[in-house]
């Protein structure tokens, strides 16, 4: 098993025809069984047509009601990402993956909002992974995203990173060992995004097939903090732990005031600390990820 | 981005938010004029650069006659403003406010952010303004009141109300302050914000609410639709080394280390840089290469990277995923012939058409060291800088 997909998830492309969406389709359509899973992509401009032999349809939710998909992977460039993302909301699926750099904050605070408003009016409510993330993958079965398909191998321990480049460092530093992983997933990293570290550990910890998980985080915002309090109560499974950014120069990004509110625990050594007393095996060498993990197992 | 603070006066004053009446110069004989023009007997003379703490660095002064003007702005433009937002070495004043003076009773802070845990912007607001903010939220926090406002339905009364009483606002304007905190919260919408700060905000003898200072950041993914915010980027006051490198769409950052690192995406650089310190050195900077490198941009890369003189070594840590390894070690190695590579260089290669990628390096004659994982990576360029 796995989290969020497995090989029979069928998934809408939005975005298919543009440069980055086809090339990453593409590559999706070739991994493993992508062929059956990747069924419809959306442009109301090209409606009718087919490109990578995917057919093209006007909207989500048409493309939704004629292929059963409930799952979108989401392409659009910014300025139009946020309205998207709600377009998938609106069709009720059940996930949908935002790969899209550099979408304006306040786009996301109002989609978020507005999500938040349809559950609470009893609508159905709508997973988002992302924006700004490489995508999630089930080894041998589905990759949605943007992520090298071959450095992954079908196994037992699931990660979870905000960076995709990180993601991928521990990824093959599994596999190099022989362990391979349930899921991975990339929750992306901008301020405003959907599923944080600790619901992705909250499915790791409910997964059967999941025997252990490498968290990976980074500097800024309380949610490394409030996933290490969660798996500290919860989590069964053995974790390892690492947080990007001892080094990073302060204020370099975000004003001071960011950290006022989140309380102050968000530096790399905050982080660390608090994960350190949550029972993760945390390492400051990013290189050990995967030894550290055999270790425990 | 960040802007001046008679930039953001100007803002705000669009806004409909009260601030002094004031003039931006950038000569001592415009600031004298501007005096003139604003009239009365006192005026504030004010350095303005992207910099907090100006005050106790020496760039803000209270002039009590023309010929004060006249001084205090000479003192001020062309000083090099060193405050604890603008590193050793300070920042060099090429802009003057002059404003009318202020008939300051109580010296209040509001500010208006994005609040990520709660996917919500938070606004503040003290009694304590006109101090470091940072050192009333660790020393007093409950002088501190905050409140989350859902941007579907916006600041309500209810809220701004909370905030005036909250900070302890003069009861008379408690009214003007409750429309200068709905007025700032609209900007910080509009304006696509990420920081709105003005501290202090006052009231006067006859009640007036007004914006002493005013501080923004704006959302660099929203600067597309902001062209009235992107008109006031002032280049002077950004690293030069990191405006080039975003011509290149390569994110930079200067540091002060002696360890170059080029790196393909952030949390991989910053995990890279962490690990030149756990070694015992310290990177020179931050550098992601991004996605789609070219050869072009990791010779401009390495180019930006050794402009900066205490770069002793160069490490170079590239995970291939869709970015192929080959075709980044024939970046690397034009690169270094390109700019006569005369410092270390260890490169750390890892995923698609690694073995080529390592090939080509190996094959090109240069003195590159080469690495298999991040650790040896660091553990190398630390030993070939001793």
């Amino acid at each position: 098993m796995s989290i969020l997909i497995n090989k029979d998830t069928k998934v809408i492309t939005q975005g298919i025809t543009g440069k980055t969406g086809q090339f990453h389709t593409e590559k999706c359509i070739e991994y493993a069984n992508g062929k059956n899973c990747f069924v419809a992509g959306v442009n109301p401009k090209k409606a009718g047509e087919k490109i990578l032999d995917v057919p093209i349809y006007g909207s989500v939710k048409e493309a939704a009601a004629e292929t059963g998909a409930t799952v979108s992977v989401i392409y659009v460039p910014p300025a139009g990402a946020a309205a998207a993302i709600w377009e998938a909301v609106e069709a009720d699926l059940d996930l949908a993956i935002c790969i899209t750099e550099g979408i304006p904050v306040r786009d996301m605070l109002e989609v978020r909002n507005k999500m938040k408003a349809k559950e609470a009016a009893g609508g159905k409510k709508t997973l988002l992974l992302g924006p700004n993330c490489p995508g999630l993958i089930t080894p041998d079965e589905i990759k949605i995203g943007i992520m090298p398909g071959h450095i992954h191998r079908k196994g037992r321990i699931g990660v979870v990173s905000r960076s995709g480049t990180l993601t991928y460092e521990a990824v093959a530093q599994l596999t190099e060992i022989g362990l391979g992983q349930s899921s991975a997933v990339g929750i992306g990293g901008d301020p405003i995004n959907g599923l944080k570290h600790i619901d992705v550990m909250r499915m790791f910890n409910d997964d059967p097939d999941t025997d252990a998980v490498i968290m990976i985080g980074e500097i800024g915002g309380p949610d490394e903090a409030e996933a290490a309090m969660w798996c500290k109560a919860n989590m069964k499974k053995p974790i390892v732990g690492f947080i990007a950014g001892v080094t990073a120069p302060a204020g370099k990004r975000m004003g001071h005031a960011g950290a006022l509110i989140s309380g102050g625990a968000d530096t790399a050594d905050a982080k660390l600390a608090i994960m350190e007393e949550c029972g993760f095996k945390v390492t400051r060498n990013p290189s050990e990820m995967g030894k550290l993990l055999k270790a425990m197992l | 981005m960040k802007i001046h603070e008679y930039q953001g006066k100007q803002i705000l004053k669009k806004f409909g938010v009260t601030v002094p009446r004031g003039i931006h110069c950038t000569t001592v004989d415009d600031a004298v004029k501007a005096a003139e023009t604003l009239g009365g007997k006192v005026w504030v003379v004010k350095a303005q650069i992207h910099a907090g703490g100006r005050g106790k660095g020496g760039g803000v002064k209270v002039a009590k006659s023309l010929d004060e003007v006249r001084q205090y702005a000479s003192q001020i433009l062309g000083m090099q403003l060193i405050t604890h937002q603008t590193g050793p070495e300070g920042q060099k004043v090429r802009n003057l406010l002059i404003e009318e003076g202020a008939d300051i009773k109580h010296e209040y802070y509001v500010a208006a952010l994005t609040d990520r845990a709660t996917q919500s912007v938070a606004m503040m607001a003290s009694y304590e303004g006109g101090m470091d903010i940072e050192e009333v939220a660790h020393k007093t926090p409950e002088k501190i009141v905050k409140v989350f406002i859902n941007p579907l339905v916006g600041l309500t009364d209810e809220q701004a109300l909370t905030l005036a009483k909250g900070m302890g606002m003069n009861e008379a304007s408690i009214p003007q302050c409750v429309d200068t905190l709905k007025k700032l919260y609209t900007c910080y919408m509009e304006t696509d914000a990420s920081l709105a700060e003005i501290n202090p905000l006052i009231h006067e003898g006859d009640g007036t609410v007004k914006a002493l200072d005013a501080k923004f950041n704006f959302d660099s993914n929203a600067l597309y639709r902001q062209q009235e915010i992107v008109a006031m980027r002032d280049l002077d006051e950004e690293d030069a080394d990191e405006i080039e490198a975003s011509k290149f769409d390569l994110a930079y950052i200067s540091l002060d280390g002696n360890i170059g690192c080029l790196v393909n995406g952030a949390g991989l650089a910053m995990a890279t840089m962490d690990t030149i310190k756990l070694f015992g050195a310290e990177p020179a900077n931050f550098l992601d290469v991004g996605g789609g490198a070219t050869t072009e941009k990791v010779t401009e890369a390495f180019k930006i990277m050794l402009k900066n003189p205490k770069v002793k070594g160069i490490l170079v840590n590239i995970f291939g995923g869709i970015m192929r390894c080959d075709t980044i070690a024939t970046g690397v190695v034009t690169a270094a012939r390109e700019v006569h590579l005369s410092v270390p260089l260890v490169v750390r290669m890892k995923g698609t058409n690694e073995d080529i990628g390592k090939q080509i390096l190996r094959d090109s004659g240069l003195p590159i060291i080469a690495a298999d994982t991040m650790a040896e990576a660091a553990q190398k360029i630390v030993d070939a800088v001793k």
